[in-house]
């Protein structure tokens, strides 16, 4: 049984449709990162599966619920961490997570989860005085506070500095460790490459990959180094069999992973173009592309 | 602790740490009460102006707790996307509008406490109050102010909410017969302020406080239509967020 089911959704606002057509599942014990550019459909996703509103067509399965209609009890089960806001300004750490630890009454300790946010020293500070990080520890401590089987969080690093990110991180993957179902939002490319073993990608409102992360990277490897800048690459091109293309003053040669000889044969052909046309070759690497450039390649543009 | 009381005490914390809020709940009416009672200047028809003061303040305070203090709280908590939190929680619609009630009750209970309390001593004399006609005027002008108060919260931007709310205080304060009597103002806008919920509950207060109303009948009926209308607007254009 999976954790999320999304099944065809639509989600149209007017005319615009923000989502469509989108089909993926979130498994307990995984975090899987919902992708994509801002306006690119991720947060009417998750508000759907967290009961906010109704799909336009298609269905949404949260714990085998449908979040809309059984909001009440499926909330007692479910974190939510909003992209920004849901504090008001003068309320005070302590008594917001207290307040929320007993509303969800899932047997969570009010201390305990401010340690493990790393609040305690703002205990007694109001919301509005908190910086962006711990802003986001605290609306990531009233997602814990459910105790959650499955956990919605959109942009959780968000405006965080490095020290908060990777404190988030790390709760992040206890949570997933723990067996939760942990669906995160972001459009940090590099956060869910840290963070997640399924990536979603999402673009202009439809799905444009789908898999496990591992899977993903490894179905695309590149080949990338620098030269000078007056190398040919289109005759490159022609030799390897390959399109070449320059990308940030790298020559970047992409290709599927068909074998392990395949590289080597690659940089191998490569190199000895080079050495006869007696050009140099620098910073050469051969491995799976990043998220970055999966999605750059998927999307045929820039994030 | 039950999830309602976990709210309650939530909305009770944000009323006590609002300071605008509490000046607009208890230091006006308590100020205008000490003021207008001591330093006779109001053309109150009444030998001892605190005699038609207090049913009026009294008023005011119901407007001030369910109206004013209700609605922005709430304006600023949809703005700040707390309703929009909380709506992901247990709790459910329910039992947040109960807890909001509730806040408002202890609030009331506490102004009239304290305004009750300064009337004596600055003299008030009830003659055959009913006071349990009182409280069913407090309740229906509490439903009826509440329902502004939302729906003004659950229409406007938080800061615009704001300024509404306090605008609205300000004219139903002069032309709700609070203070002024309403047969002192000019004769449209005496007529209009009878169908105002401000001067309909300051008219029934008066007469089940004084035996002192001047148009009791239409007033419970003006009391009892917004009691019902405002909410049921109210709930039916709420925006959550």
């Amino acid at each position: 049984m999976s954790a999320v089911v999304v099944e065809n959704l639509t989600i149209r606002y007017g005319d615009f449709v923000a989502v469509d057509n989108v089909s993926f599942q979130a498994e307990f014990g995984e975090v899987t990162a919902i992708l994509g550019p801002n306006g690119a459909g991720k947060t009417s996703t998750i508000e759907t599966c967290e009961g906010y509103r109704a799909p336009t067509s298609g269905s949404v399965q949260v714990l085998q619920k449908n979040p809309f209609t059984q909001r009440t009890s499926l909330h007692s089960e479910v974190g939510v961490m909003l992209q920004e806001g849901g504090v008001y300004p003068s309320a005070r750490v302590h008594e917001t997570i207290a307040q929320y630890c007993a509303l969800y009454n899932r047997g969570v300790d009010p201390a305990t989860l401010l340690t493990a946010v790393d609040l305690e020293s703002k205990a007694s500070s109001t919301w509005r005085r908190l910086s962006g990080g711990e802003k986001q520890r605290m609306l990531l401590a009233l997602a814990l506070a459910a105790r959650p089987r499955v956990a919605f969080l959109d942009e959780p690093t968000s405006g965080v500095d490095i020290n908060g990110r990777d404190a988030i991180r790390h709760i992040i993957n206890d949570l997933a460790a723990n067996g939760t179902a942990v669906v995160l939002a972001t459009h940090e490319l590099d956060e869910a490459e840290r963070l997640a073993q399924r990536v979603v990608l999402f673009h202009q409102g439809k799905i444009v990959a789908n898999a496990p992360l591992a899977t993903m990277r490894s179905a695309q490897h590149e080949l990338r180094f620098s030269s000078t800048p007056t190398l040919n690459v289109q005759e490159l091109s022609t030799h390897i069999g390959l399109q070449v293309v320059v990308h940030q003053e790298h020559f970047v040669v992409r290709f599927e992973d068909i074998d392990s000889a395949f590289s080597s044969e690659l940089v191998q052909r490569v190199s000895t173009w080079l050495n006869d046309k007696n050009l140099p070759l620098n910073n050469l690497s051969v491995g799976a592309q990043r998220l970055e450039d999966i999605f750059r390649h998927l999307t045929g543009g820039t994030q | 602790m039950s999830t309602l009381t976990t709210q309650l005490r939530a909305e009770l914390n944000v009323v006590r740490r609002n300071g605008e809020q509490l000046l607009v709940t208890l230091g006006i009416p308590l100020l205008l009460l000490g003021f207008f009672s001591v330093v006779d200047v109001l053309p109150t028809n009444e030998e001892d102006p605190v005699n038609f003061l207090v049913p009026g303040i009294l008023a005011l305070a119901v407007m001030s707790t369910s109206m004013v203090s209700l609605g922005i709280a709430t304006g600023f908590e949809r703005s700040y996307l707390v309703l929009k939190r909380l709506a992901a929680t247990p709790l459910g619609t329910s039992r947040l509008i109960a807890a909001k009630t509730l806040s408002i009750a202890v609030v009331e209970a506490v102004q009239m406490i304290l305004l009750i309390s300064l009337g004596f001593i600055l003299g008030w004399s009830p003659e055959q109050a009913n006071w349990l006609l009182a409280l069913c005027a407090v309740v229906l002008g509490t439903f009826a102010f509440a329902g502004i108060g939302l729906f003004l919260a659950g229409n406007l931007r938080g800061e615009v909410n704001l300024a509404a709310s306090n605008g609205l205080y300000l004219v139903l304060l002069l032309i709700g017969g609070i203070v002024f009597p309403l047969d002192k103002l000019p004769g449209a806008l005496s007529a209009i302020s009878r169908c105002l919920p401000t001067a309909a509950l300051s008219d029934v207060l008066r007469d089940a406080l004084m035996s002192a109303g001047q148009h009791t009948t239409s007033s419970w009926i003006v009391l009892l239509v917004w009691a019902i209308a405002a909410p049921a607007v109210a709930a039916k254009t709420f925006k959550w967020n």
